[in-house]
């Protein structure tokens, strides 16, 4: 009962990390503490308060949310590893932490290199991951997955379209936020000044690398919105019902607003410190709300699920053990199905 | 049995080959490899020739208003609202921290190194000075006066970046530069308004200009030079100019901003 809670705590933390990680580069201050994994010479957590100022206080603090985040993830994968009966999510556990360590050193590889690109970008790319298996664990540990959303009348749909459609939109929302952290850390997020035109057009007059990865942003911006409308018009037009579906797709359709905005308005202000990183974490928000629409949508495909089959389809329920691939298997009427009420 | 003449035949033969190495050195023959080079150890300049180019750095144009640094991120640096230094103009234009230097004609000569530092200081939160001056390998030594941390970071191109924590008031570290680059950047990443510019050339002929916008670059063996002025903002501008022997130029360099 208290592990998805807890789960669900560390993934809002690492949201507040990914928040912090912002800040730093909004402000510049990636480069205020130049040594690593000390801080001018002092153990991370002895280093003096009130030597926390200017970007200091960004930097250091980065580091101190960061550490906890590690902290708090190393605590999430052990008890899954203690109390998860489920192989894959005590493997999501394991992958989290291997992710959470790896990203540790890329940042401190960062500072030490003086942020090549490369790393600084892999860093903030990376982040990104150890959020959604923050989220992913918090989803499929909570009772709803678990009881595959039967509250409601029938258990989440088997809805292939659906399914094809998110998990789309949700590798294109990643690959959108890697086009921005390659903008951000390359320096490129003024490239284009104006905003919604291009240098008063609708295709800037003028190319240029900056400019080059400015505008792929903005148009991957479209492509995001347009993805997103595809995935929650479906939802709203065939599971409107669905409780499970109808809120991530509402909050999701909120989220690309207010992302929208934030992007407008970072260009308009200049990169002001605060539009500037919190377009970062809603960012990383529309991502998580997008996987976890993907996963709830997925939900039939996994063990243990009542099969329901699209508006258009029905079927037995899915037994299956674990993974979506086996699954597929089980349902192959040449193999025995597998014993009722098994866990997912 | 070796006979007399043919001793002589021995001995005139080495004659014969010391004379020729004799004469192939006051010839200036011989490999190109030992031609005298024009690079000698010490400072080639004669003194007793040497002249210099001096001038003045205007600003046409309107000059905005200096931009007010906002430092409440550290109380340790007071709360004064100092001005920022990118672009100060005084009386009549005058153009200060524009580093001045002879970009080209000195051609293949050396010069000493300067034992002496240069001290770029860190002092209520600004580096001080805000441009300087340095040859090639004279150590720099950038002090903290102030009573909170800053981090040193030089961004240089040609030359090895560099970050260095000094956390403590009194700090003292030392660097010297392996190659010549104008300008190398110097910031502090935890305060974020200082910055610095450290101009590192391979000779002595570089000025910086103070409020009078004046520069002398004195001690020029007679020649043609292209002297370059640097401004952080305003960009560079060049000039030819030649000397002759004990020869005193003058050359004034404008930059126009905007409504000039």
């Amino acid at each position: 009962m208290l592990l998805p809670l807890y789960a669900a705590l560390v993934a809002a933390s690492t949201a507040l990390l990914i928040f912090a990680g912002g800040l730093v580069t909004s402000t510049g201050s990636g480069l205020s503490v130049p040594d690593w994994p000390t801080s001018y010479g002092w153990f991370m957590f002895t280093f003096p308060l009130d030597k926390m100022v200017g970007g200091i206080y960004y930097e250091h603090g980065h580091r101190l949310i960061a550490t906890t985040v590690g902290g708090l993830i190393l605590v999430l994968s052990v008890w899954l590893w203690r109390a998860e009966p489920r192989l894959w999510v005590r493997r999501l556990g394991y992958i989290a932490l291997a992710a959470v360590i790896a990203q540790g050193v890329l940042g401190g590889i960062t500072v030490l290199w003086y942020l090549p690109d490369a790393i600084s970008i892999a860093h903030a790319s990376l982040a990104q991951i150890v959020f959604c298996l923050t989220v992913a664990i918090a989803l499929v540990t909570s009772s709803g997955w678990k009881q595959a959303y039967s509250g409601a009348a029938s258990p989440t749909p088997d809805d292939r379209m659906l399914q094809a459609v998110a998990a789309v939109t949700t590798g294109f929302i990643y690959v959108q936020i890697v086009a921005g952290a390659t903008m951000r850390h390359t320096e490129a997020g003024l490239a284009i000044p104006d905003f919604p035109l291009a240098f008063g057009h609708l295709v800037p007059p003028q190319w240029d690398p900056k400019i080059a990865i400015h505008y792929a942003h903005r148009v991957g911006a479209l492509g995001v919105t347009a993805l997103v409308l595809a995935t929650t018009g479906h939802v709203f037009f065939h599971h409107w019902r669905r409780r499970e579906l109808r809120r991530p797709s509402i909050l999701l359709l909120l989220l690309v607003a207010l992302q929208l905005t934030l992007g407008a308005l970072t260009v308009l202000s200049g990169k002001q410190v605060i539009f500037n990183s919190l377009h970062v974490v809603t960012g990383a928000c529309v991502l998580a709300t997008s996987l976890v629409l993907t996963l709830r949508a997925s939900r039939a495909r996994f063990s243990g699920a009542a099969f329901v089959g699209s508006p258009r389809e029905s079927g037995p329920p899915s037994p299956g053990f674990g993974v979506p691939g086996r699954v597929r298997a089980a349902r192959d009427p040449r193999l025995p199905s597998a014993p009722a009420g098994a866990k997912a | 049995m070796r006979t007399r003449s043919g001793i002589w035949s021995i001995r005139a033969r080495i004659a014969l080959g010391v004379l020729a190495l004799g004469l192939t050195a006051a010839c200036g023959g011989g490999a190109p490899a030992e031609a005298p080079t024009t690079a000698p150890v010490a400072n080639p300049v004669d003194q007793a020739t040497a002249g210099a180019v001096i001038g003045r750095i205007v600003f046409e144009g309107t000059v905005p208003a200096p931009a007010s640094i906002k430092m409440t991120a550290d109380p340790n640096c007071g709360s004064d609202g100092s001005m920022s230094e990118a672009l100060i103009v005084g009386d009549g234009g005058a153009l200060q921290n524009v580093f001045v230097y002879v970009k080209d004609g000195l051609g293949n000569l050396t010069f000493p190194v300067p034992a002496e530092m240069v001290i770029l200081d860190q002092k209520g939160c600004h580096y001080v000075p805000h441009v300087l001056g340095v040859q090639v390998g004279q150590p720099v030594q950038i002090v903290n006066s102030d009573a909170t941390l800053h981090n040193v970071h030089a961004a240089g191109k040609t030359n090895r970046e560099f970050n260095a924590g000094q956390p403590i008031q009194g700090m003292k570290m030392t660097h010297t530069f392996t190659t010549k680059e104008v300008m190398v950047p110097f910031k502090c990443d935890v305060h974020g308004w200082m910055n610095a510019w450290v101009g590192v050339l391979d000779h002595p002929f570089f000025s910086v200009t103070g409020r009078d916008g004046a520069f002398s670059l004195k001690g020029l063996p007679p020649g043609t030079y292209t002297i370059e002025a640097w401004h952080e903002t305003l960009g560079t501008e060049t000039q030819t100019v030649t000397i002759g022997a004990k020869e005193s130029k003058d050359l004034a360099f404008t930059f126009r901003g905007a409504g000039a």
